[in-house]
């Protein structure tokens, strides 16, 4: 029987029926699932890698040794694994290599909107887009086809919707597979100049043929309503525009994204009225419409910005609006927080304090910008704070040097702080880069990391040491402490903002949310010693609130941490 | 069938995503295509929250937008008045009466709105208030608020009600199951929520 599957499920399940060996990823919403649901299939070889250029080389390498392999990522993972891609494209394949690509139009958990088609035809690899959970899985399987048969790696590209929406997928079987022998092939894998240029041709006569078959491909689809109206779209917008329109307009739904087909495109758009092009974010289809002569309506009426939906679809072609009621009363907003307890809170309360600048970076901790704590000046792409800092104080001339830090998490720092460590010790900025070492992978949904010594299936794995690291790389000042205790906190910071060397500083306390984490009973208020001074209220916890005038905690959120406690000055918070 | 939608709403960490799966899979069992939204990452640290169940014959899109919820099943009163322009005219809206205070009301620049359930009645539309906390403490734990809701919900559908206990035993850890089955038939009991 068919079972309720998320799209990422189902592109699991797709890789293990599939037959994959070696699956190699760096978590990012909305992509995640893919590699935690394929790590539940002892057949296949799963693990998070430290980023996603390593994940995606060991992909490549594992499909040179002849096993077919996947790697995952979301949108901005792949300007990561960007390199390896280009060059993968020359050298083709062994065992199908498969990269699967998350965008998140909308922006519910990313930094930018940017669209992944693009580096499919860039690097001139065919890209494939599902529009449901069964189509994720079929569309895997084919994808693995395709890059056997046409020797490339393929993209498979979802986006938020398609990745984190559950539709029925029917489970078959796995295939067996046999890896073969591998054989030394240096034109086809050495990419020299003297090897890579015949390659180049190659890719260009790879990309014709494929554009052939993008003719005929069973995943470029016409279904016939209407002809008054023609829509030509793929993935989620499919289903929008579906939902909007039903039987009223004729769909040519396109399932192989790059290339494009150029006669089957022509044909249906010669037998409609009225042609539109409805793809979310950049206009890829409608460009390549217009460059095969035609003058569909697109972007003219279809934004590029953000998610669309049946509502967008109906008003803008249709004309139509649903009826609603609104409350009417001003609604507060509830933007998401820190948690209760979250050991991030400690450090961004003394940041703030002591008013330095914030080099900041992605991960739970981008919420320490957030009222009440404010204590982040930027946030560009993971690595970004450790690497900007530097250039920030070689642009103040020594100015903020003692007056700015880096904040980067435990994943984030292993997935690309290093390397900007390296160029503040070597070119000598005085910078000071703290590592908020919860011990896991939070923003993402707790994935293991090469720092806190678990392995994606959670079993004991080699852990860095971030201290080593940092001497290794030479940082002779490396500090830890724990951010639960302000006092220490303040203290060790204000000691490296002083020193006249570039430093380390680790803040270590696990994440509040880990199953492995005991926790304290919840703290009292004794409303006696509360004077409603509102100390308390500073650290922006969800659990402390003043709506009856004295300090209150919410025991069912209430984790114990003590931290409310530190900032009163009357002792009225005591250990429950 | 013409496709139905129910829409639900709440603060991350209520255990949203786990209601929607089982009714998922009820619908499912019911022989309907179904598809649930989710939304994870970034929104589920403390913030509002909403996921999509869509069913009838062949579903095509995922999500619900303004006007087109059959039914809004809010986890927070404040949720309640934040979604309600989802609901479809004549649709239902089921609602816990739980307060969680968001960070603008904790930290005082904004006021918590007052009588949100009278409001919304006071529109006509069709609302259940109830405290499910105070069932979900009884049953045995706070976290099992999302369990009692859907046994409220469960009277709504002409369903046997064995189907709902089968889909709560595929959703719910083993550890937490009996629990969750009391939360269920209390929530199941509570009269007001007829169709
Ligand atoms: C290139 C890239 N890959 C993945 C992500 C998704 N992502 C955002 S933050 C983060 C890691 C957060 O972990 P950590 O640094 O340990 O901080 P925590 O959330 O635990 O505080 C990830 C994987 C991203 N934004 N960019």
């Amino acid at each position: 029987m068919a079972k309720l599957m998320l799209g990422n499920q189902a592109v699991a399940r797709g890789l293990f029926e599939a037959g994959v060996d070696v699956v190699s990823s760096y978590p990012g919403t909305p992509s995640t699932e893919i590699t935690e649901f394929a790590a539940k299939y002892d057949e296949m070889h799963s693990e998070w890698a430290p980023n996603e250029k390593v994940a995606c080389e060991t992909a490549i390498g594992a499909s040179i040794g002849g096993a077919r392999a996947f790697c995952g990522m979301k949108h901005v993972g792949l300007n990561v694994a960007a390199d390896p891609l280009f060059t993968a494209s020359y050298t083709g394949v062994n065992g199908g290599l498969v990269i699967g690509v998350a965008d998140d139009p909308g922006m519910h958990s990313s930094q930018n909107e940017q669209d992944s088609r693009h580096y499919a035809i860039a690097a001139k690899v065919p890209l494939v887009e599902p529009a449901d959970s069964g189509e994720c899985k079929d569309y895997t399987k084919m994808a693995y086809e395709l890059s056997e048969k046409f020797d490339t790696p393929v993209i498979l590209r979802l986006s938020t919707r398609v990745a984190h929406s559950q539709s029925a997928v029917a489970e078959e079987e796995r295939i067996s597979r046999d890896i073969g022998a591998y054989v030394k092939n240096a034109p086809k894998y050495v990419m020299m100049p003297a090897y890579a240029k015949p390659k180049h041709v190659f890719v260009e006569e790879r990309t014709a043929k494929l554009k052939e078959y993008a003719e005929v491909c069973p995943f470029n689809r016409i279904e016939w309503g209407s002809r008054d109206i023609g829509i030509i779209t793929s993935g989620v917008a499919y289903q929008y525009a579906r939902e909007a329109l039903g039987d009223g307009a004729s769909y040519l739904k396109l399932g192989l994204i790059n290339p494009l087909p150029e006669k089957l495109i022509k044909d249906f758009a010669a037998q409609v009225k009225k042609l539109y092009v409805i793809e979310e974010l950049d206009d890829v289809i409608e460009t390549h419409c217009r460059k095969i002569g035609l003058s569909p309506v697109g972007k003219e009426l279809f934004t590029f910005i953000g998610e669309y939906s049946q509502s967008l679809i109906k008003e803008k072609l249709l004309g139509e609006r649903d009826e609603f009621e609104e409350y009417g009363e001003n609604v507060p907003v509830r933007p998401p927080v820190m948690c209760a307890g979250c050991p991030h809170r400690g450090l961004f309360y003394i940041l703030k304090k002591l008013g330095v600048m914030v080099s900041g970076d992605i991960g739970c901790y981008t919420l320490g910008a957030a009222a009440p704590l404010s204590a982040m000046d930027t946030t560009v792409c993971m690595g970004a704070s450790v690497s900007g800092l530097h250039g920030f104080n070689l642009a103040r001339r020594g100015e903020y040097e003692g007056k700015a830090v880096a904040v980067i998490g435990d994943s984030t720092f292993i997935h690309s702080g290093i390397t900007g460590l390296i160029n503040i010790a070597y070119n000598a900025t005085n910078s000071t880069v703290i590592v908020l070492d919860n011990s896991i992978t939070g923003m993402t949904g707790h994935q293991n990391n090469p720092a806190n010594g678990f392995n994606i299936k959670g079993d004991p794995a080699s852990a860095v040491s971030i201290e080593a690291v940092a001497r290794a790389v030479g940082i002779d000042r490396v500090t830890v402490v724990d951010p639960n205790d302000l006092k220490e906190t303040e203290r060790v910071i204000k000691e490296e903002l002083a020193a006249a060397a570039p430093s380390l500083i680790i803040t270590r306390r696990p994440c509040a949310l880990l199953k492995s984490v005991k926790h304290k009973s919840p703290v009292k208020v004794d409303p006696d010693k509360c004077r409603s001074c509102k100390a308390c209220m500073k650290i922006g916890c969800p659990a402390v609130s003043m709506s009856t005038g004295k300090a209150k905690i919410d025991p069912t959120l209430c984790v114990g941490c003590g931290l409310c406690g530190q900032m009163c000055k009357f002792d009225a918070i005591s250990e429950g | 069938m013409q496709t139905k939608s129910i829409m639900i709403a709440g603060v991350g960490g209520q255990g949203t995503l786990l209601a929607c799966r089982i009714i998922g899979t009820v619908l499912l069992e019911e022989g309907y295509d179904v598809k649930v939204s989710e939304v994870h990452g970034m929104s589920q640290r403390g913030g509002s929250v909403v996921t999509y169940i869509r069913y009838g014959d062949k579903v095509a899109s995922p999500v619900i937008e303004k006007g087109q919820a059959d039914m809004i099943i809010s986890f927070e009163e404040l949720e309640a008045a934040r979604w309600l322009p989802y609901l479809k005219k004549g649709g239902k809206l089921i609602t816990n009466t739980q307060q969680i205070e968001p960070m603008p009301v904790i930290t005082g620049n904004a006021g918590y709105p007052k009588n949100i359930v009278e409001n919304i009645r006071a529109k006509g539309i069709d609302i259940t208030a109830l405290d499910a906390l105070s069932l979900a403490l009884e049953a045995g734990t706070a976290k099992a608020v999302n369990v009692v809701l859907i046994g409220v919900v469960s009277k709504l559908f002409d369903f046997d009600v064995n189907i709902w206990e089968k889909a709560l035993e595929a959703c719910v850890p083993p550890k937490v199951l009996e629990v969750n089955k009391k939360a269920f038939e209390l929530g199941r009991a509570v009269p007001a929520a007829t169709r």
